[in-house]
Order: C-alpha cells, then sequence, then structure tokens
C-alpha cells in the first residue's frame, strides 16, 4: 500500500522539535555533557554509532551520539546521513591486521601461543557490580605498565592452524569488492558483500543470531581462534601523487572463530572458518559476525540452509538498523487515506456477509 | 607523511612554533574533506571486502619557488592538512630538508613512539598465563 504525503501541522512539529530540544538539554542546572566528553568517555557507544553508521570519524559520531540524547540507531543514522554529503576520494588499500599495534589478542584454543595472550583494556573478568566511586568522579589511576618486546607482529592463530593443514588457508583472488553503498544487496551473495553488510549491521540482530547458531539452530560448535584488538594503519594512494601514503591510524577488532570440521573422501577433515571486522573496540559485535559468517557458509559447505541464521536473504535483508528502523518506524506517520481505504473494504465485507443472513430471515 | 597523518593539530602547532616560520604558499586544492573506503579481508587474509568509510581531509598547496606540497589525512581537521601540505613542500626542497626535519619531523616522531610504546609496555602488563586445571569428570 502506498503512502500519501500529508501537509500542514509546521507549527506543531516545530514545537514539538523545540520542545525536543529543551529534552535534550534537560535540567539547566545540570552542566551540558561535551561532544568531546562523550568521545573520551562514552568511547564504546562512539565505536558502536562508527560501526553501524558505516563511517570512521569519532568526533561525528560523538555529535551524532549528544544530538540523539544517546539514542545509538539513531545517532547511526545521522551519521550516515551526514557521509552522503562527502565526495569520496577513493578505496584504502586493505587494512593489514597481521601487521597491527596490538592492545589486546586473546585466544580461547591455545594457552600457550607465540607472543602471549595480551588482556588489554577488557570489562572481562570483572564482577559486573556497580562501581559507586565512578559516581563521585576520581580520576583513575595510570594504567601499570611491564617491559614490553619490541613491536613485531604476532602471529594469527589461523595462520598457525593453516601452516598444519588443519584450516583451508585463505587466499585473495584479487577480485573487486562490491559495494553495498554503490549498489543494492543481490543474492546469492559472495562473501564480500556479506561481510560488509555484516560489518555494518545492528549488534544486536547479529548478537541474537549467533547466540541462535550457538543453542541449536545451525549448530557450528565455534572456539575463539583470536580476538585481536589495536590500532592499523590505514594506507592509500592518491592518483594525483601515484605512490602509497599513510592516512593515519584506526582501531579496529577483529575475531577469528574456528569452527567444527569438515571432510570428505578427496579432502582430510579441516576445520573451518568465521570472520568478523569491525571499527573500534565492539568486540561482541565482531564475535556475533563471525559467528554469522560462519553460518552464512552454510551453502557454500554443502551443509542444509534450515536455520534462520543460514538463510542469507534472511539475515542481510534485515541486519541493517537504520533500513529497519525506517521501515518499522514509517508506521507512525500518517496513513489516513491508506486506512480509508481498508476501512471502506471491510465495511463492504461486512455488508456483504450481513445481506445473505438478511435474505435468509 | 605518516608522522604527519599521525599527529594533532595542537601537537603540530606547538612544534612549528618553535621553527622559523613557514614560507607563504597559494592553494590549489582544498583543504576538503572527502571519504576513504576502508576495506578489509576475509579472515584478514582472503579476498578484500568494504568495511566502512573514513573521513578524509586533504589539501595540495604550492610555494613561490613552485614546490607543490600534499597531505591526505584522516579526519576533518583542515588546519592540519594545510599546515602538513606546507611542511610536505618545504621538506622536498634539499637545502632547507635537514632543519625541518629536526625541529618539526623528528620530534614528532619522537613523541608517536613514546607513545606507541607506552601502549605496548600497558598491553605487556596485561600479559596472561592460563594454567589448565584438572577437570572433575
Amino acid at each position: 500500500m502506498a503512502y500519501v504525503a500529508v501537509k500542514g501541522g509546521e507549527a506543531a512539529i516545530a514545537h514539538a522539535h523545540g520542545w525536543m530540544a529543551e529534552c535534550r538539554r534537560g535540567n539547566p542546572a545540570v552542566p551540558g555533557i561535551g561532544v568531546e566528553q562523550i568521545e573520551e568517555q562514552l568511547g564504546l557507544a562512539v565505536d558502536r554509532v562508527m560501526a553501524e553508521g558505516a563511517c570512521h570519524d569519532r568526533s561525528l559520531a560523538a555529535l551524532a551520539i549528544k544530538q540523539a540524547q544517546g539514542d545509538l540507531i539513531e545517532a547511526a543514522f545521522l551519521l550516515r546521513a551526514y557521509r552522503t554529503t562527502l565526495p569520496r576520494f577513493g578505496h584504502a588499500a586493505p587494512l593489514d591486521t597481521r601487521s597491527m599495534a596490538v592492545r589486546r589478542r586473546i585466544s580461547a584454543v591455545f594457552k600457550d601461543l607465540p607472543g602471549g595472550q595480551l588482556l588489554g583494556p577488557t570489562m572481562d573478568y570483572t564482577h559486573r557490580l556497580l562501581d559507586f566511586a565512578l559516581a563521585a568522579e576520581a580520576l583513575a589511576e595510570p594504567a601499570p605498565e611491564a617491559e614490553a618486546a619490541a613491536d613485531e607482529p604476532l602471529r594469527r592463530v589461523a595462520d598457525i592452524l593453516a601452516a598444519d593443514g588443519l584450516m583451508p588457508a585463505e587466499c585473495d583472488a584479487g577480485e573487486a569488492p562490491p559495494d553495498l553503498t554503490r549498489e543494492p544487496m543481490a543474492f546469492p551473495a559472495s562473501r564480500a558483500a556479506r561481510l560488509q553488510n555484516l560489518a555494518r549491521g545492528d549488534e544486536g540482530f547479529l548478537l541474537g543470531l549467533g547466540y541462535s547458531t550457538q543453542r541449536g539452530y545451525g549448530n557450528n560448535h565455534p572456539f575463539v581462534g583470536e580476538i585481536r584488538q589495536g590500532e592499523v594503519a590505514v594506507c592509500f594512494t592518491p592518483p594525483e601523487l601515484g605512490f602509497e601514503i599513510e592516512l593515519g591510524s584506526i582501531v579496529v577488532t577483529e575475531c577469528d572463530m574456528v569452527n567444527q570440521f569438515q571432510g570428505s573422501r578427496t579432502q582430510p577433515p579441516q576445520f573451518t572458518n568465521g570472520y568478523g571486522l569491525v571499527l573500534g573496540r565492539g568486540e561482541r559485535k565482531a564475535m556475533s559476525m563471525a559467528l554469522v559468517d560462519r553460518a552464512l557458509k552454510a551453502g557454500e559447505l554443502g551443509e542444509d540452509r534450515v536455520a534462520p541464521a543460514q538463510d542469507e536473504e534472511f539475515v542481510l535483508m534485515h541486519s541493517d538498523n537504520i533500513e529497519a528502523t525506517g521501515f518499522v518506524e514509517h508506521l507512525k506517520l500518517p496513513h489516513y487515506v491508506d486506512f480509508q481505504s481498508e476501512l471502506e473494504v471491510i465495511r463492504r465485507m461486512r455488508a456483504t456477509a450481513a445481506a445473505p443472513a438478511e435474505d435468509r430471515a | 607523511m605518516a608522522i604527519l597523518a599521525r599527529t594533532t593539530c595542537t601537537a603540530l602547532q606547538q612544534k612549528l612554533a618553535d621553527a622559523p616560520p613557514l614560507p607563504p604558499h597559494r592553494r590549489l586544492r582544498g583543504p576538503e574533506t572527502g571519504l576513504v573506503m576502508l576495506q578489509g579481508r576475509a579472515a584478514a587474509v582472503g579476498n578484500a571486502f568494504n568495511l566502512a568509510e573514513l573521513t578524509v581531509t586533504r589539501c595540495a598547496v604550492a610555494l613561490d619557488n613552485g614546490l607543490v606540497g600534499h597531505a591526505y589525512h584522516a579526519g576533518r581537521d583542515v588546519a592540519r592538512a594545510e599546515l602538513a601540505a606546507v611542511l610536505d613542500a618545504v621538506l622536498q626542497d634539499d637545502a632547507a630538508r635537514p632543519a625541518w626535519l629536526s625541529q618539526v619531523i623528528e620530534p614528532l616522531a619522537e613523541q608517536q613512539e613514546a607513545t606507541a610504546a607506552r601502549q605496548r609496555r600497558k598491553a605487556a602488563a596485561t600479559k596472561v598465563q592460563f594454567m589448565t586445571m584438572a577437570t572433575t569428570r
């Protein structure tokens, strides 16, 4: 049913927006929050908005969070809308996560992996008790330091498994990946299209789907091969220069899941992988993405597609929270003409249903 | 260029304050902000995929002596991009290069290395040795 435009209501809408601005500011006796404070102190919210808004810019994401009063989906929407106003200079070289300046790197499969396990700044192993000291706003103690080896790349768990032939080695076919910001999703989707879709997908949706695979809806028995988090350099070749330069570095989180093995008459059994990569420190999202990436490989690996997480059309068409919120929330806009036609139809049907009964009487 | 791309405008201006003034320049393009598409690789080594965009500011300038400087930086700091483009131009002048390197670039590189080293030491302090216990099965 088509949506029919309405007009009028300008004054009421302007007043509603004015009241919204007042609500956003809250009690004027309380100091206002600055965009810099959001950027520095609500860093994980900033990371989530950048990931789902599919645009890396910490201060823009912080501004969007302030404008959206902390509604992170609305904030991602604002960021996506803003990015459409900017020209595109080109494509960066694929991020080399193997040469990441690692802050955190853990493996749930190997206790003693080369380079060791680095917990980094994590909420893991906390007791999830409210810390009332934070309400009193004390400065955090500087983090402890220890002697560190020179910054040399840490070997990836997936590479260790691949070297032993226990995991298929991924290879680069050199194909230009599809770009969902330029062309709509097409099915069957390539893995490159799926990964882009998941990287910008809603964390809650992917978390729920990932959880469903663990509970038996397309079980693929995952282990965290490795999670790594840290800074990677962004390299780009401007056409006018003709050589690669560094644009700066960004923080990303990567998750390699090691999953149930596959084998055939011609191939000895091998583990399979699921991969997650997100902007910022979105570790839950990277893990969920890796679970769903693995589930979506069902068709390629010859597994039956029976669970929701294995159904690529279901997953990829519903993962984007900005598209989803647009379609769900448009329902609250005036649908008077639509509904008028439904009313006429239902009245006619009721009249037809009542007429024979009167005839029988 | 990598060192200038990683610095903040404040840090750059501090270093420039201690150096002789930059020569006059003419803007050829920008400073202007746009986007660069970031890519990842499937399982870190496989086919490339588009990850998300990154805001990038670029600037190109020319000096009176004809040298042209470029800057491309992550973020939207137009002032930093313009200063960096001028520095890129003066650094191409072989005579002036050593002075600018020692007064601006090297101190910035040292600061950045110190920050990276501090980060490595913090990470090293969180290195963990897990012990596996006998199971009760």
